[in-house]
């Protein structure tokens, strides 16, 4: 179909909704995951880290099988292209999934295996953080496809520029900044652990702030001077909005450790998502209509709304799904997040 | 050699291998997921410490077992892009729905609840511990459900028709492509055969510790819960099972053909087993009935059937070329799939009438080292049952089904991706071997652990925070088992690791009614 319909673009966004929830919630999944040698000094220190996404990691990685499944549906070429075309990227973002997965179980049961899988824990965090910044940054730059909308680049290498690379870094920042702050947040008030994640989340932070000025001014100015310019004003809010909540956060942070008030750790991690979610409502506002840009020396044209959504039919059973699917979603993950509240105390690691 | 550059070729290796792999996992969680949610019920109802114990034993297995379920299951999602990307872009409008479904609906609640279950034994009630138990296990028989209307679609397509330009099926009717013409044979065939795989390893355990001849009770408990869930589910699969046979027979002529290596048109006989001579085109046995299968699946003894050689002549099966097809290897696996159903009968009615006349399995101890083994019977059998099901739709990967709609059909060879290049595929093999080894290495390590630990009532009456209640002598019932249990204990040939592991789950059955007194909340 080569016309825009309503329904296709409210997938268009859906799509970026899903992938926020899964950046903002799996994001301090992953950031804790590289953190973890960092910051747990002790045996306790690493089960308070552990513990501290154990029983949500697992959730808040179902956002990124249904944002993959949401764009197989309503976007199949996009899907097609991107996953085909980044197949060594995606198969070290999955090995990374697969070995994190696992490493929580099995190292729970299996203290004499603990290095194996404490290394597996970090290096499965690692490799996705990285790489889906590096994606992001590849749709957007532009990638040169056959007129199947086949990849016909260089594999895995050729998908690393220097601005994917810095994509990939802010990706990577912004994951360590959540992990940091949701660390802060959950782990025990008098810790030695809560104080470094303390220490390190402003830091952290302000790479995140740094990197996304570059980014922003690259993008904005270099490589896709002309994206979607009947969504500028949105693209300034939200980039606006990204700045306001990350310094905010940093700044929450900051006052509230020098004033030793604990529920600032609440401000800092909820600004940091909020950054987050502005960071991809700004690619999102960016893209559109572009799922997949065409790079100069492409044969095939760009992956849009127009020439990749799926029949109207097919997106309107996929509202359906959705109506039904994300208001109980929601209300699992506030049953979730409520029996989990609070700091991780020493009778929760008895476990 | 042909293999090392044949991408298709390439492609079908590693999805076989994961998808393979993932299902050595899936039957265990959703099969012992059954038997987890069985066991919290009655701590729910009992407030038996030795029944929390139960559950806390099952968790940890079912947790181990389901994180690399949920792991590789991930590669499944993927696979569908990375490596099968024209597939993707012909099927997309219809089969991205039930995956994005599947995520919605079932992982989520699925993933959420296990998180109750690992971490929450403190901080719910314990109405709302045993809700999540099973609200677990209906999570994975829903994600069961979407993946196999999205794989039985491929089966029997319905509810599509193929666009203008040729490339691309498109929906037109969402309802009729969910409940095509194999959903329910297949998805009842497939589930229940799970739940016979969870029973059988439940059983397994049992057998275990009872020839071990540790946690005797917990065993019997454990032999019984087994023993009734498996005689159910194994007497019921015979009307599923005849079912998707029937489904077979009405919608995928090719694939009953080659189940019963039938190359020429006649009534098919039934073999018990056999040896199919792909050159000559017959199968060689030395036993048949004649016309068996024509009865089995329509009553009647001389119901013609088309073979082989006769529908690669019609255009509708026209891209096939009987030479070809792997036909030895799709009989062989429905005949072991059949054979293994012989077994596991025979197993699951063993074990219910010893197990309940007057549990005399405890001193069978032939029966108890069958038991033990038993699990391999289902296990092979829903291998050998997928292997039929996909290798049998060859060559094609949505195959064009007897009501299916014209031109709803794609050759296996034309949905690779074209991006993707042999030496890359080699590569991420390679990758694959390399790490689902060291899963399945350290995920028998910790059930080794898990299963050598055994249920421990510290560590069940810990997890109900109640620890000190059961034993610190406040209720007259305590010290009677707690004195049963070290009796026990010292009575035991491995009685060190027994007791190097606190108290052991070790009661007379006399015992048993004085001990159901509540456990502190």
């Amino acid at each position: 179909m080569m016309t825009m319909t309503v329904l296709g673009v409210l997938w268009f966004f859906l799509i970026f909704v899903l992938i926020a929830g899964y950046f903002i919630l799996d994001g301090f999944d992953l950031g804790v995951g590289v953190l973890f040698p960092f910051l747990a000094k002790s045996e306790e220190d690493k089960a308070v880290m552990r513990r501290v996404i154990g029983p949500v990691w697992d959730g808040n990685e179902v956002w990124l099988l249904t944002a993959g499944g949401a764009l197989f549906a309503a976007f199949p070429d996009a899907y097609a292209t991107t996953f085909s075309g980044f197949y060594l990227a995606v198969m070290l973002v999955l090995f990374g999934l697969i070995v994190r997965a696992v490493s929580f179980e099995f190292r729970a049961g299996d203290p004499g295996w603990a290095k194996v899988w404490d290394v597996c824990f970090f290096v499965g965090s690692l490799l996705p953080a990285l790489l889906f910044g590096v994606a992001v940054g590849n749709i957007y730059a532009g990638i040169p496809m056959d007129a199947n909308g086949d990849y016909m680049g260089v594999p895995l290498l050729g998908l690393i520029t220097p601005f994917t690379l810095l994509t990939g870094l802010l990706g990577l920042a912004m994951f360590l900044a959540a992990g940091a702050t949701w660390t802060a947040l959950k782990a025990p008030l008098e810790s030695g652990l809560r104080a470094r994640a303390q220490k390190l989340r402003l830091p952290l932070q302000a790479a995140a702030v740094a990197l996304f000025v570059v980014v922003s001014v690259l993008g904005h100015f270099f490589y896709a001077p002309d994206m979607a310019p009947e969504l500028g004003i949105f693209r300034w809010l939200f980039a606006g909005l990204f700045l306001v909540t990350v310094v905010g956060s940093m700044v929450v942070g900051r006052v509230g450790e020098r004033r030793g008030c604990p529920k600032a750790d609440l401000g800092a991690f909820l600004g940091q998502s909020a950054g987050a979610f502005s960071l991809v409502g700004l690619l999102a506002c960016s893209m559109f209509p572009c799922l997949v840009v065409a790079s100069a020396d492409s044969v095939g044209p760009t992956i849009t709304i127009m020439n990749a959504a799926s029949s109207e039919l097919s997106l309107f059973w996929m509202t359906v799904i959705l109506c039904i699917g994300l208001p109980l979603v929601l209300v699992y993950h506030v049953v979730i997040y409520r029996t989990f509240r609070g700091r991780v105390s020493p009778e929760d690691l008895a476990h | 050699m042909e293999v090392f550059t044949d991408v298709a070729l390439l492609s079908r290796i590693q999805f076989a291998l994961t998808v393979a792999y993932h299902f050595l996992f899936v039957p265990l969680s959703i099969g012992l997921g059954l038997i987890l949610a069985i066991c919290e019920t009655r701590y729910y109802r009992s407030r038996d410490p030795r029944d929390a114990a139960a559950t806390h034993f099952w968790v940890k297995i079912f947790t181990a077992t389901f994180a690399i379920g949920v792991a590789t299951g991930i590669t499944m999602e993927f696979s569908f892009g990375t490596n099968w990307a024209n597939y993707s872009r012909f099927v997309g409008d219809i089969f991205g729905a039930p995956l994005a479904a599947e995520a919605l609906f079932a992982f989520f609640l699925e993933s959420v609840f296990l998180g109750v279950l690992l971490f929450g034994r403190k901080r719910v009630s314990p109405r709302a511990y045993m809700v999540s138990a099973w609200l677990v296990w209906f999570g994975s028989c829903l994600s069961a459900l979407w993946i196999l209307i999205a794989n039985s679609w491929m089966q029997t397509p319905a509810g599509a028709a193929l666009n203008a330009a040729g490339d691309e099926a498109l929906i037109t009717d969402f309802l009729a492509a969910a409940f095509n013409p194999s959903i329910f044979a297949r998805y009842t065939h497939t589930v229940d055969a799970l739940l016979i795989m969870g029973a059988f390893v439940a059983m397994a355990v049992a057998a275990w510790y009872l020839l071990k001849g540790k946690h005797t009770d917990f065993a019997m408990k454990i032999m019984r819960t087994g023993a009734v869930v498996g005689i159910i589910t194994s007497c019921i699969m015979i009307v599923f099972a005849h079912a998707s046979a029937v489904v077979v027979w009405e919608e995928q002529p090719t694939k009953l053909a080659m189940m019963e290596g039938q190359y020429e048109t006649e009534a098919p006989p039934l073999y018990a087993f056999g040896w199919v001579d792909e050159e000559a085109g017959e199968v060689i046995t030395p036993f048949a009935i004649p016309g068996g299968t024509s009865f089995l699946a329509t009553g009647t003894w001389d119901t013609e059937y088309p073979g082989l050689n006769d529908l690669a002549e019609t255009e509708k099966y026209g891209a096939m070329d009987p030479a070809d097809l792997p036909v030895n290897f799709v009989f062989q696996s429905y005949h072991i799939m059949v054979a293994m159903y012989g077994l596991i009968m025979l197993a699951a009615i063993l074990a219910i009438i010893f197990t309940f006349k007057g549990g005399r399995v405890r001193k069978m101890r032939w029966l108890q080292k069958l038991l033990l083994i038993s699990p391999l019977f289902p296990f092979i059998a829903i291998n050998t049952g997928w292997i039929t099901a996909e290798v049998g739709r060859q060559p094609w990967v949505v195959y064009p089904s007897v009501t299916g709609p014209d031109g709803v059909e794609l050759l296996t060879d034309n949905a690779i991706s074209m991006s993707v290049s042999a030496p890359e595929l080699l590569t991420t093999l390679a990758l694959f071997v390399l790490v689902y080894v060291l899963l399945l290495v350290g995920w028998a390590r910790v059930i080794a652990r898990f299963i050598k630990e055994g249920p421990s009532l510290q560590e069940g009456a810990s997890a109900v925070g109640g620890a000190e209640v059961p034993f610190d002598g406040d209720e007259p019932a305590v010290p009677l088992e707690a004195a049963a249990a070290v009796v026990t204990v010292e009575e035991d040939a491995e009685g060190d690791a027994v007791v190097a592991e606190g108290v052991a789950v070790e009661a007379d059955d006399a015992t048993r009614p004085a001990a159901s007194g509540k456990d502190g909340e």
